[in-house]
């Protein structure tokens, strides 16, 4: 779909930022560019939408070429996001959302609907249209930032490390977010970032690039399995690389299954079905069996009195995983996030499982002993 | 003194309306001649230079000198005088709409750029909307130059409430001069409240609740 061939960039001086550059980029695609500062990575994600000019070579997208075009009108096709968020202070989060269909000279009708529409898709309030971005969170600041880069369809977003300024927390969730937008809507997405794990995580492919040039160039497992060469083997770090070395385990190998319950039952029910599965959460969901959040003992302890039903009083938020990732990338948040536990959803956001911290013990059972049928047993011990 | 307002009321008014309009009509053509090059100005890199300290020299020109200078052009009476003024009301708002259109943040210009703005668009939708806190505040501090000059502009023959003044110099009438003072600093100050009152309604409401939460 997007095709680079030798696209160089090199600044008066001399200096050589990008060196022959190629790639070759399939529609729907996550791909990270990823090196260390000064690696070009980010001046040859602003060549893609020509807000830096390339000295030589070729960008086409679905065999246009994108040198040839109007600079404006090509950045209007294409979405960005960027590192410091850059929302226009005085607009209001509407109007930052549908700043390039203003551009484009949309109905106002149909901005208003593309701005709703979009604000659900971060989890944000419809009410926060119309605020201002000193009003809301720097992460819900940068949720506003990926919208404004979807906001008119765009089918390709870059993004210059767009999570660099935020907490751990809200990377991670942030993360976890555009991932999922990414596929749902099937984007092609273009992602600068200098953090490994990051790329791991989100890309399907990861360019790793050093002094301009592209090292290596392929799949996170391939690229862990086989680095490169020496540079890419230390920008790894060795710890990623041993990690990635026993079998990969996805979690419907091992959750087990959670205690439910549904949306309009009573909270005695609830607490009942609490004493009587022994367990501490139950997570909440709706008719179709869809993950709609969690109900803990803390979350109904204050509210007992004035409160009647699950709905009232459970947590909308709400930390998941999908059935075939991988299971250290739920240990790892399980950790991270100082979690008790982490649910998995189907492809409908249906619950289909649990994953619990007795899982972490597993894991290293699993790496230091390897003996899965041992695992097993002792799963089925700590579910009883 | 209160003899002084009560005698001369019509003539108050009527010498307070004229300094008034004199005033504005010179603020208002400065207004209208330096934003505009303000933001040219912020667009180039030399040119900027020459022209802020050209315009820093004129206004080292002593204003009563100025006044005079523009008798042999424009003759004597209101139209010189409005000259003169408004080339006093240049400098502060030419040099405000510079600084403010040149210390809008980087990374919100290049959003807008990115966002496929062109040139002109970034300059009406981000720049000159985040720059207005500052171009104001250059054009209140001239509002009051202006009034508080204006008050020369009798010397040419223009009225206002200088003509007090000047007679209460030649008649030794202390009441004159200070009665003419004070409507003059009234009329300054009341300028400066006005366009305060313009300024927070000007300026984006995104940035009057700047790190305020809801």
């Amino acid at each position: 779909m997007l095709e680079i061939e030798n696209l160089s960039k090199i600044y008066r001086g001399g200096k050589v930022a990008v060196d022959k550059l190629n790639l070759d980029i399939k529609e729907g695609e996550f791909i990270a560019f990823i090196g260390t500062s000064g690696s070009g990575k980010t001046t040859a994600l602003r060549m893609i939408n020509r807000m830096v000019e390339p000295t030589s070579g070729k960008i086409t997208l679905n065999g246009k070429d994108l040198t040839k075009m109007n600079a404006v009108t090509l950045r209007r096709s294409i979405g960005y996001v960027i590192q410091q968020i850059g929302l226009m202070p005085h607009m209001t989060i509407r109007d930052n959302i549908t700043l390039v269909p203003h551009l484009l000279k949309w109905s106002k009708e149909k901005k208003d609907e593309t701005a709703r529409r979009l604000i659900e898709l971060v989890n944000l309030p419809t009410s926060y249209l119309d605020y201002y971005p000193a009003q809301l969170s720097g992460g819900q600041q940068q949720r506003i930032g990926v919208l404004r880069a979807l906001a008119a369809n765009q089918d390709i977003i870059l993004m210059d490390e767009p999570f660099g300024a935020l907490d751990p927390i809200t990377r991670d969730t942030l993360q976890d977010l555009i991932k999922d937008l990414q596929q749902r809507l099937n984007k092609t997405v273009i992602f600068v970032t200098h953090d490994m794990d990051e790329a791991i995580k989100l890309a399907d492919r990861i360019a790793i690039m050093h002094e301009g040039k592209l090292v290596q160039f392929d799949t996170p497992d391939n690229i862990l399995a086989a680095p490169a060469n020496d540079f890419v083997k230390e920008f790894i770090g060795s710890h990623r690389l041993i990690q990635q070395k026993p079998n990969v385990k996805t979690v419907d190998e091992v959750m087990i299954k959670p205690i439910s319950i549904t949306i309009e039952k009573s909270l005695d029910e609830a607490i009942r079905l609490m004493v009587e599965k022994r367990v501490d959460t139950l997570f909440v969901t709706d008719g179709d069996h869809r993950l709609q959040g969690y109900l803990d003992v803390e979350s109904f302890t204050g509210a007992r009195k004035t409160k009647k039903s699950v709905s009232e009083c459970y947590e909308k938020e709400i930390f998941y995983v999908k059935t075939g990732s991988k299971l250290q990338d739920s240990v790892r948040r399980i950790l991270k996030r100082n979690l008790k536990n982490i649910p998995v959803v189907d492809e409908d956001h249906r619950l289909v499982g649990l994953i619990t911290r007795a899982n972490i013990v597993d894991i290293v059972y699993d790496t230091i002993w390897g003996d899965e049928e041992d695992v097993q047993e002792k799963k089925e011990l700590i579910l009883e | 003194m209160i003899a002084f307002f009560t005698e001369n009321s019509s003539e108050i008014l009527l010498k307070t309306w004229e300094h008034f309009y004199i005033s504005m009509i010179a603020l208002l053509l400065g207004v209208v001649i330096a934003v505009p090059i303000g933001i040219l100005l912020s667009k180039t890199k030399y040119l900027s230079k020459i022209v802020l300290s050209i315009t820093s020299v004129l206004q080292t020109v002593p204003s009563l000198a100025l006044l005079a200078l523009m008798i042999p052009f424009f003759g004597v009476g209101k139209v010189p005088a409005i000259i003169a003024l408004c080339i006093y009301s240049l400098l502060p708002i030419l040099n405000n709409t510079f600084i403010g259109m040149r210390s809008v943040n980087e990374n919100t210009k290049g959003a807008g750029i990115a966002m496929g703005m062109t040139p002109l668009q970034s300059i009406r939708l981000v720049e000159l909307p985040l720059a207005i806190p500052v171009i104001m505040s250059g054009i209140r501090l001239s509002a009051v130059y202006v009034i508080a000059w204006a008050t020369l502009a009798s010397y040419i023959g223009a009225g206002g409430l200088g003509d007090f003044i000047f007679n209460g110099l030649n008649l030794y009438k202390a009441e004159l001069i200070i009665g003419g003072a004070i409507i003059v600093t009234v009329l300054a100050l009341l300028a400066d409240f006005l366009l305060s009152k313009l300024e927070r309604w000007v300026t984006p409401k995104g940035l009057r609740i700047e790190g305020g939460r809801l």
